[in-house]
This record gives C-alpha cells, sequence and structure tokens, in this order.
C-alpha cells in the first residue's frame, strides 16, 4: 500500500481541527497505516502547529520557507510536489484552501482526485470507492478511482469522525530546495465587515434561501422575525442576489451562529450552508421540495410553501401577543 | 482581452425533483438548463470586454444537446460559441475534461479563462486541473477581478467566515468565479432568437489532437447513484397549515425560549 499524508492547514499556530479527521480517513483506507501529517509555513506559528500534532500522528513533517508564510495554494503547491513521493496517498481537508490547492496537485502528482469525499468504503486491487454527493448535496455516489498512480482525496470537514490521540510523534524537518516563485502573488486578507445585525446573538433565527424568490418577499421574513423578537439570516443565494447583506450569511463562508431555535425556510442545506450552524440547535425546516437535504439533519420538518407558510406564521404570532425571546438584537 | 468561459449544461434543481430509476437518476423529463455559476463567469468576462475591448468565448465539451446552453451565454453577449464534441470524449472525468478543454486553449490565444465555482457533481475541479496543465496560475472562489491593461490582474478571493483574500496574478491565467460576484444579465426570448441561427463551430478528437480521454481512460467513475441516508431524519408534520403551524409555536416555546 501506498504511503498516506495528510496535508493539515493552520493558522495563528494552531492547526485545523480536520487534522484528526483525516487520521479517521487513513485508516479507512489501510487500517495498518501510520499517515504522515505535512505542514507548510515558516516561523514560530508553523512551529506550534507542528508540535500540536504530536498526539494524533506519528511523523509530522514541516516544510518551511519565507515564501509559505502567505496562504498561497500556488506556491504550498510546488512545495509539496518536491516533498511528497508519487504514487503517495494525500488527504487533504476539503475547506476554501483544499478546494484552491488539490486539482492542480493531483495533475501535478500524476494521481487520481477524489474531491469532497464523505466516506471510503472499499480498497484494494490498485483502486478507491468512495462515496460524494452530487447535485447539491441531493444524491449521493459511489466513485470507484484508480489509485494506481495515487490520489488526492479531499475530504468533507465533519465527515469523517475525529480519531483520538494516541501517538507520540516526532517533527521531521524538510527542506525546500525548489523555486517557490508563482505567477500569483498574496496581498492582503480583508476581514468580514459587520452589519446592522448581529445574527450570532440570537436566540431564535428566521432563515431563508433560495425559496424566498425574490427581494420584495424578503419583507415577508422580516415580519415573522418581528412577531417572533429575533433576526432575519439566510442562506448563499440570498446574499448572491443582493437581497440581504452579506453578515446576515450563515456557512462556512459566511457567519457561524448558534441559536437554539434554526427556522430553514426554502433552505436546502449544502453542507457549506450547515457548516455554519454550531452548538445543536433544534432545527424547523420548510421546505417545498420533499427531497431536500436539509430534512435529513433536521429535527422537524414541514412540506411547504414558505411563501404562504410565513404569512400565516406571523399571524399566529401575533395573535398569541407578544412571543418576544428577549434575546439581545 | 481575449476571454474563454468553460460553461456545462446540468439538470436545473430548481424545475426537478430528483429521483432514481436503478444506479441513475431519472433522466425522462429532466429539464436542463446552464449551471448557474458559469452565468456568473460569462457575465464577467463580458464586463471586462466592456471595458477594455477584446471577445468573449464560450466553450463546452458535449454533444448537440449542449448546444442551447452555448446558444443562452451567445445570447447573454459572447461573441463565440465552441462545442468539443467527440464520441470518444464520453465518460471523461474531470482529468479528462480538463484535458480537451487544455488541447482547445493551445489552439488559441486567450489572456483568461473563466469556469464556475462548481457544477452539478460538486468536484469543482476543472478549473485548477485545466491550470495546473498549462502550468498557468490559477485561483478559485473568486469574487472580484480588477484589471490595469498590463499583463496582471487583481482579484479577491473568499476564505473562511466572510473574509476575503487580496492576489495579484499574472495572465494569462485561470480563475473558478463564485457566485454573486455581479448580477448575471437577463436573457430573453428575442436575445435567444438573435442568435438561433449562429454558427457553432465544433471540434472533434482528431481536431483537437486529443487522445486518452472518455470512459477508457477516466480514473476515476461512478459506480451509482443511491439517496443519502435519511439518517436520524426530521420528524415530517404531515398535518394541514394550521396543526403545523401550532406545532411550531409549541416547538419554539420549549426550545426557543419564546415565551
Amino acid at each position: 500500500m501506498a504511503r498516506i499524508f495528510a496535508y493539515v492547514p493552520h493558522a495563528g499556530g494552531v492547526a485545523d481541527e480536520a487534522a484528526a479527521e483525516l487520521l479517521t480517513a487513513a485508516a479507512k483506507i489501510d487500517a495498518g497505516a501510520a499517515p504522515v501529517a505535512i505542514l507548510t509555513g515558516s516561523g514560530p506559528e508553523l512551529d506550534q502547529a507542528a508540535e500540536s500534532l504530536k498526539p494524533l500522528y506519528s511523523e509530522i513533517w514541516k516544510v518551511s520557507a519565507e515564501a509559505l508564510a502567505q496562504p498561497n495554494a500556488e506556491v504550498v503547491r510546488k512545495a509539496l510536489i518536491e516533498v511528497i513521493p508519487a504514487g503517495s496517498i494525500v488527504l487533504v481537508p476539503h475547506s476554501h484552501f483544499g478546494w484552491d490547492l488539490s486539482p492542480g496537485l493531483s495533475i501535478k502528482l500524476n494521481a487520481a482526485y477524489l474531491p469532497d469525499v464523505l466516506d471510503i468504503v472499499a480498497v484494494g486491487g490498485g483502486s478507491l470507492t468512495a462515496v460524494r454527493t452530487e447535485f447539491g448535496g441531493q444524491i449521493s455516489v459511489h466513485v470507484r478511482c484508480d489509485i494506481s498512480t495515487g490520489v488526492v482525496i479531499n475530504t468533507r470537514p465533519g465527515a469523517f469522525a475525529a480519531a483520538a490521540p494516541s501517538a507520540s510523534g516526532a517533527v521531521v524537518d524538510k527542506p525546500i530546495t525548489s523555486d517557490l516563485t508563482s505567477g500569483r502573488r498574496y496581498l492582503q486578507t480583508i476581514e468580514a465587515e459587520g452589519g446592522d445585525v448581529d445574527i450570532t446573538k440570537q436566540n431564535v433565527l428566521v432563515s431563508i434561501g433560495r425559496g424566498i424568490q425574490e427581494a420584495d418577499n424578503i419583507e415577508i421574513a422580516q415580519e415573522l422575525a418581528d412577531a417572533l423578537g429575533c433576526a432575519v439570516s439566510c442562506s448563499r443565494p440570498v446574499v448572491d442576489a443582493k437581497w440581504l447583506d452579506k453578515s446576515r450569511q450563515i456557512g462556512s463562508s459566511g457567519k457561524t451562529v448558534k441559536p437554539k431555535v434554526y427556522l430553514a425556510l426554502g433552505i436546502s442545506g449544502s453542507f457549506q450552508h450547515l457548516a455554519g450552524l454550531k452548538g445543536n440547535p433544534f432545527i424547523i425546516a420548510v421546505n417545498k421540495n420533499s427531497k431536500a437535504p436539509i430534512f435529513r439533519v433536521a429535527q422537524v420538518g414541514i412540506v411547504d410553501d414558505i411563501l404562504e407558510f410565513m404569512p400565516a406564521l406571523t399571524e399566529r404570532v401575533r395573535q398569541q401577543g407578544s412571543m418576544a425571546q428577549g434575546a439581545g438584537r | 482581452m481575449e476571454i474563454l468561459v468553460c460553461v456545462k449544461r446540468v439538470p436545473d434543481l430548481s424545475e426537478n425533483e430528483l429521483e432514481l430509476n436503478g444506479s441513475d437518476i431519472e433522466r425522462d423529463g429532466l429539464v436542463y438548463s446552464v449551471n448557474e455559476p458559469d452565468n456568473y463567469a460569462v457575465e464577467e468576462a463580458l464586463r471586462m470586454v466592456q471595458d477594455s475591448g477584446g471577445h468573449v468565448t464560450v466553450a463546452t465539451v458535449g454533444g448537440s444537446d449542449d448546444e442551447e446552453v452555448l446558444r443562452r451565454e451567445m445570447a447573454m453577449g459572447a461573441n463565440t460559441g465552441v462545442l468539443l464534441s467527440d464520441d470518444a470524449f464520453e465518460g471523461s472525468d474531470g482529468r479528462g475534461v480538463a484535458t480537451i478543454l487544455k488541447a482547445y486553449v493551445q489552439k488559441n490565444n486567450f489572456d483568461l479563462i473563466l469556469t464556475g465555482v462548481e457544477a452539478d457533481d460538486g468536484a469543482a475541479q476543472v478549473g485548477g486541473m485545466l491550470a495546473a496543465m498549462l502550468d498557468y496560475p490559477f485561483a478559485s472562489l473568486v469574487t472580484s477581478i480588477e484589471q490595469n491593461g498590463g499583463k496582471t490582474i487583481k482579484i479577491s478571493r473568499e476564505i473562511e467566515g466572510g473574509a476575503k483574500e487580496l492576489n495579484e496574478i499574472d495572465l494569462p491565467c485561470v480563475l473558478s468565479i463564485q457566485t454573486g460576484i455581479n448580477e448575471p444579465r437577463y436573457v430573453g426570448m428575442r436575445g435567444l432568437k438573435q442568435v438561433a441561427s449562429r454558427e457553432i463551430p465544433e471540434y472533434d478528437a482528431a481536431a483537437l489532437g486529443v487522445a486518452g480521454v472518455g470512459a477508457a481512460g477516466a480514473k476515476v467513475t461512478r459506480l451509482d447513484y443511491f439517496l443519502p441516508p435519511a439518517g436520524a431524519g426530521a420528524e415530517m408534520l404531515g398535518g394541514d397549515r394550521d396543526e403545523n403551524i401550532a406545532r411550531v409555536i409549541e416547538l419554539l416555546k420549549a426550545k426557543g425560549g419564546v415565551s
């Protein structure tokens, strides 16, 4: 069996929590494997992140260079091509960075590529069978992959359980000699702007998705939120259409929220959206499509048109008088 | 600027409730449209040539059914639609599609190649693969492009938590365009009529000099589609709307501290 590597992104000296998930994925490929963690970067932050992986990985390769100090998948790819042997199995978290890094990495390693993998169900005879989703998460698919020349596998964050720490690993310095200059140069990071309403501090969220259909209908959701004394949040399509500000978006590209109750209205429930929901909220989902992925994670589901459901709910809440939740607005 | 936008025809999820048929999805009666993120890529290309001159070419790998998405993007304003089509392309994986596109790119002189951020398979792979094959720089999840008339452009790309990363990138390059970067223009029947008879050049494997793609060359093969495991699954409320609303209000009180 080929060697297994886990590329672990890190920031501020902290390794991506997916490090423990990659270890589980590696064990599914080869229970006897001793996967090697690879970190790229420079300075004390890299040292700290590498050290932190000792309880998980028996071997941690530390690739240090000034050019690797800034997040730039183009530069990281060049460094990885130099240190990863041909034919290897390379695991990467399917984050914004893995999304940038891995397709090109697979080409440069002459390896197959499996993006956004949820599970690995069979390995043998030079091939590997994995589970992915297509069509916005509505349908799952088994894919078989020829791994005879290696494979890069991006794992969906949260899909593999985190492995318990049971190693006492060593950090190995891996020097780089190749030219790391790139046609893409990092300039700066611009942090998210605050909005008029802080959706991260709400007990209840009235959250709308593509099912809201048009800008004029936002008001219907706002009226429900007003009646409940809470705020309106949303999924990506609503922000793409410029119907709500980016500060209202929940998901891996938006805010992370921890409400007690999450009213998911006309939201299909992509994994990028669900990544922004923490603290096990009680999810009540309303969607016209009975197959919407949101119904697999919600506690309670209703198949209905939100444009009719919302005003009816608002009216009933108003009839019952004050339902103010008393949460900070 | 000469810009190529790679587009794909996909099942329109706003028009279909997908069902299974054996190990495939039910294809009968399926409504197709252009992959929605591709419209943002085409719109961005059109705005760029509007500012600085040039042409926009849209290309897709597929068969005669796929011409309709090329025409749709031409109705948006793309100057040329190109169909890369051959029986030998069928069953290509992401790497195969990137190989076919690479051959087409190498027969031309594009300054910039755009793709939508992802398509129906959620793989988001062809742009990055194409760039690596061409040794062009690549950036994914691009949320703005600023051109200065020179040999570089400035882009922002989306990262975690709503933050953005600014990069400078040399031309030619490949970018995957995130949805929301612009507001794609509307295409009406009139626009479609105007491009209905425009010729769409076709290139086959021989014309492109491509081999080793298609099902035989694929490293990744779909075995079967299946419905995702239900997990715990929601308790589906089957009552009429009034009953459902009464239950939702109970739950809001019990679980959400709503009084």
